[in-house]
């Protein structure tokens, strides 16, 4: 790869053909301005924040796609680029709600920061605004186009990443507006709800439907138990919420934060993620010996779910009947937990604490409820719990480092990794090797399914069985192994499929910024939780094991089958024609 | 302006021959999303317009997501997702014309119509649209209705010439019984 000189702000630099002059820049520690740009995903040059001055060239250059040419003389902040931003931005912001003290983002907004880079004082224009209104459709996300100052980083992720394409720049000029198909509303249209569009968005164009109000109502309550369960993957990520570096590991923390917000029980998804290992591996033992369908599809991540439902419908026999652990975690809460405690489950109050926006339209499926009582009363995204202990006033960095409360708070480490693309798979690996062959694994960390490739492949020796899994994350990669299962070509016995990018720690609830190198992070902090486990194995944890005894049975049971199990429904990608919505 | 294109009520279902051109149109480029525009392009001329259940079978047929389909027939003004009238009806507002008074005999239009630019008559017979320079600069304020070139139209010309539209219309529709 031939080198490239040139100067960048009288400084000369040295870069391989094709960097941009925003990658130079950075290079000689010069930070370019930008608000459109995401690495990797979105580099359309669209927003005109970064411009630069190349000597010769007759216009301003957008650093963010410019390639670095020898020789070339590059300012960064001459009076011209300068002026030219605050100009770019003073547009921007012409038809921009000025409302960032109530705003979702408020001091977490990258339009904020740019504006502030920039040194803007004054907005000289006031224009016309849009008319388009807020889209409020889904239990998970709210679009605002008001807010939305069309990067186009969301169509971007939703295209590119998850293969989805909910949403598209719609109409021309003015008008133009990043919506749905026919401007039907997300909860209309085949929105798998993963909520990555709300992780890039720099504005408050794009969020969560925020329920921490709801979660305050039932805390002040006296009539009301409220418990509380912690996916895996908010344990290396909250403290994000509090300026700790990415990876953090504050497992003790978050539980003494959330007994300070009030909850009766602080209780950990994690157990049911142990259980689910023992739900889906029989089911999986079932299938192999009974013929299929295989491969075996996971069913723990609810984005998934919604893009099966919508996009391969005829797939619906391979998913696993199991719910996810958050669902099992309420049903058993509303049951087992109130019977062992002796409180009217009418009472019981479940809340989720999940890196994950599609968990709400999970937890409001009108089929989790199988207990007589909705599974999950309302469920808190990362951000939304780092905004209620900030309103709590809770000083997170330094609360003591607590433990959850038992039963329905033991876990292994089998159970944190499901945080983590191919967790499940591995979790799955390690119960079902010492179950089927009776021998302990010799390692049980199984690196294959591990790390951050698009598509991983494992097979391990059963007692003359050679099980072959498959794993993927991000829906972009779950397309490819999907279109292969259509075609019969799916030769694995195993697939374990994750939405979002990372799998849960990179979920569309986690805290803003998550990029690649903080997935990676968090990725590696959630394998040292495993590694700190007393038990690393989901069938060795012994309030699973009361649990069957004293309540299921045994796995696939009676009582799972009616608790811990689930039905899908194939569901359509838009409604056809005008007035066939809603 | 709000939704500015989803808001007409249901269209009346296509017609078998319609129909027939459709599937020829689809199966032509089946799988091809490169080929968007040309299909939704033949689409519009086999149906006459694009509403949203022959988007949908483009995006079906072509592999491109309906979002896309609709972001693109909403971003090109040659696409329409409103039926067209028996008479189409293109007024020309570019600068020579603007300046000759076409804003004048649009307003005209829209009130002896009583529809807006870009609406199409209740009994189906017109439909108006403004369009940037026919080319006719020398000529202007200019519509064209279908094929026919109107020439420094004055406002207060515009009800006798729809007057005789309305009436090739009537005796058209006669003809055919």
């Amino acid at each position: 790869m031939s080198n490239i000189s040139l100067t960048i702000d009288r400084q000369r630099v040295e870069v391989e053909r094709g960097t941009t002059l925003l990658q130079a820049a950075e290079k000689l520690g010069i930070h370019i301005p930008t608000l459109c740009y995401l690495k990797d995903i979105n580099e359309v040059g669209a927003c005109r924040v970064c411009v630069v001055e190349v000597k010769g060239a007759r216009v301003l250059q957008a650093a963010c796609v410019t390639p670095a040419a020898e020789g070339m003389e590059v300012s960064t902040n001459s009076p011209r680029v300068l002026k030219a931003r605050r100009h770019t931005l003073e547009l921007i912001l012409s038809d921009h709600p000025m409302e960032c003290l109530t705003c979702i983002r408020n001091q977490n907004c990258e339009l904020q920061s740019v504006a502030e880079a920039v040194g803007l004082r004054e907005v000289r224009y006031q224009g016309k605004t849009t008319s388009y209104g807020e889209d409020t459709s889904t239990p998970s996300i709210v679009r605002n186009p008001a807010k939305c100052v069309l990067c186009r980083r969301c169509i971007s992720v939703c295209q590119k990443v998850q293969g989805v394409s909910a949403i598209q720049a719609q109409e021309r000029g003015f008008d133009t507006v990043v919506a749905p198909a026919f401007h039907l509303p997300l909860g209309e249209v085949a929105c798998v709800l993963c909520g990555q569009c709300s992780l890039v968005c720099p504005t408050g164009a794009i969020h969560e439907v925020n329920q921490v109000d709801e979660v305050w109502a039932a805390l002040a309550d006296p009539a009301r138990h409220v418990v509380v369960q912690t996916a895996p993957a908010t344990r290396v990520s909250v403290g994000e919420e509090f300026g700790l570096p990415p990876g953090s590991i504050v497992t003790g923390k978050m539980v003494a934060a959330l007994r300070r917000l009030g909850f009766d029980r602080v209780f950990d998804t994690d157990f049911t993620a142990d259980l689910t290992i023992m739900e889906e591996g029989h089911e999986l033992i079932r299938r192999v010996k009974e013929g299929g369908p295989l491969p075996l599809f996971t069913s723990c991540s609810p984005g998934w779910i919604k893009f099966i439902e919508h996009f391969y419908p005829g797939l619906l026999p391979h998913l696993s009947t199991c719910k996810s652990p958050q669902q099992m975690f309420g049903a058993l809460a509303k049951t087992y937990y109130a019977e062992k405690a002796g409180i009217d489950p009418a009472s019981i109050y479940v809340v989720s604490i999940m890196p994950c926006t599609a968990k709400k339209f999970e937890a409001a499926r009108p089929e989790m409820s199988s207990s007589g009582y909705r599974d999950v009363d309302a469920v808190l995204t990362t951000r939304e719990l780092g905004r209620m202990l900030r309103e709590a006033g809770i000083d997170f960095n330094v609360l003591p480092e607590e433990d959850y409360d038992a039963p329905l708070g033991i876990s292994t480490g089998a159970a944190a990794i499901f945080g983590a693309t191919g967790g499940v798979m591995e979790a799955a690996l390690r119960t079902a090797y010492e179950v089927i062959t009776g021998r302990p694994l010799a390692d049980i960390n199984i690196t294959p399914v591990r790390g951050l490739d698009g598509i991983k492949e494992a097979s391990v020796p059963l007692n003359g069985l050679t099980l072959k899994a498959a794993v993927s994350h991000g829906l972009g990669n779950a397309r490819k192994l999907m279109d292969l299962a259509v075609e019969g070509k799916a030769d694995y016995h195993f697939i374990e499929i994750m939405c979002c990018p990372g799998g849960c720690i990179g979920g569309g609830g986690q805290p803003i910024p998550t990029d690649i190198g903080i997935r990676r992070r968090r990725l590696e902090a959630i394998y040292g939780v495993d590694e700190r486990m007393a038990l690393r194995k989901s069938h060795e944890n012994p309030a699973v094991t009361a649990l069957y005894q004293e309540f299921l049975g045994e796995p696939l049971g009676h009582r799972s089958h009616e608790l811990l199990h689930t039905h899908y429904i194939a569901r359509e990608s838009v409604p056809r024609k005008e007035g066939a919505g809603k | 302006m709000t939704h500015p294109a989803c808001c007409e009520a249901a269209p009346p279902g296509l017609s078998g021959d319609q129909q027939a051109a459709l599937d020829d149109v689809i199966e032509k480029y089946r799988n091809r999303p490169g080929a968007l525009i040309s299909a939704l392009h033949e689409a519009q001329e086999a149906v006459g317009y694009l509403p949203r259940e022959v988007q949908v079978r483009v995006a079906e047929g072509l592999g491109v997501p309906p979002s896309e389909v609709f972001g693109v027939v909403t971003f090109y003004a040659l696409f329409s997702t409103k039926p067209k009238g028996r008479f189409k009806i293109s007024l020309c507002k570019g600068t020579a014309c603007y300046v000759r008074g076409a804003p004048r005999v649009l307003e005209r239009l829209e009130r002896e119509l009583g529809i807006e630019a870009g609406d199409t008559t209740g009994d189906g017979l017109f439909s108006l649209d403004v369009v940037r320079c026919l080319g006719a600069c020398g000529l202007g304020p200019v519509i064209t209705v279908n094929e026919d070139v109107h020439a420094r139209l004055k406002p207060n010309r515009v009800r006798s010439l729809l007057e005789a539209y309305r009436r090739a219309g009537h005796e058209d529709r006669r003809g055919r019984g």
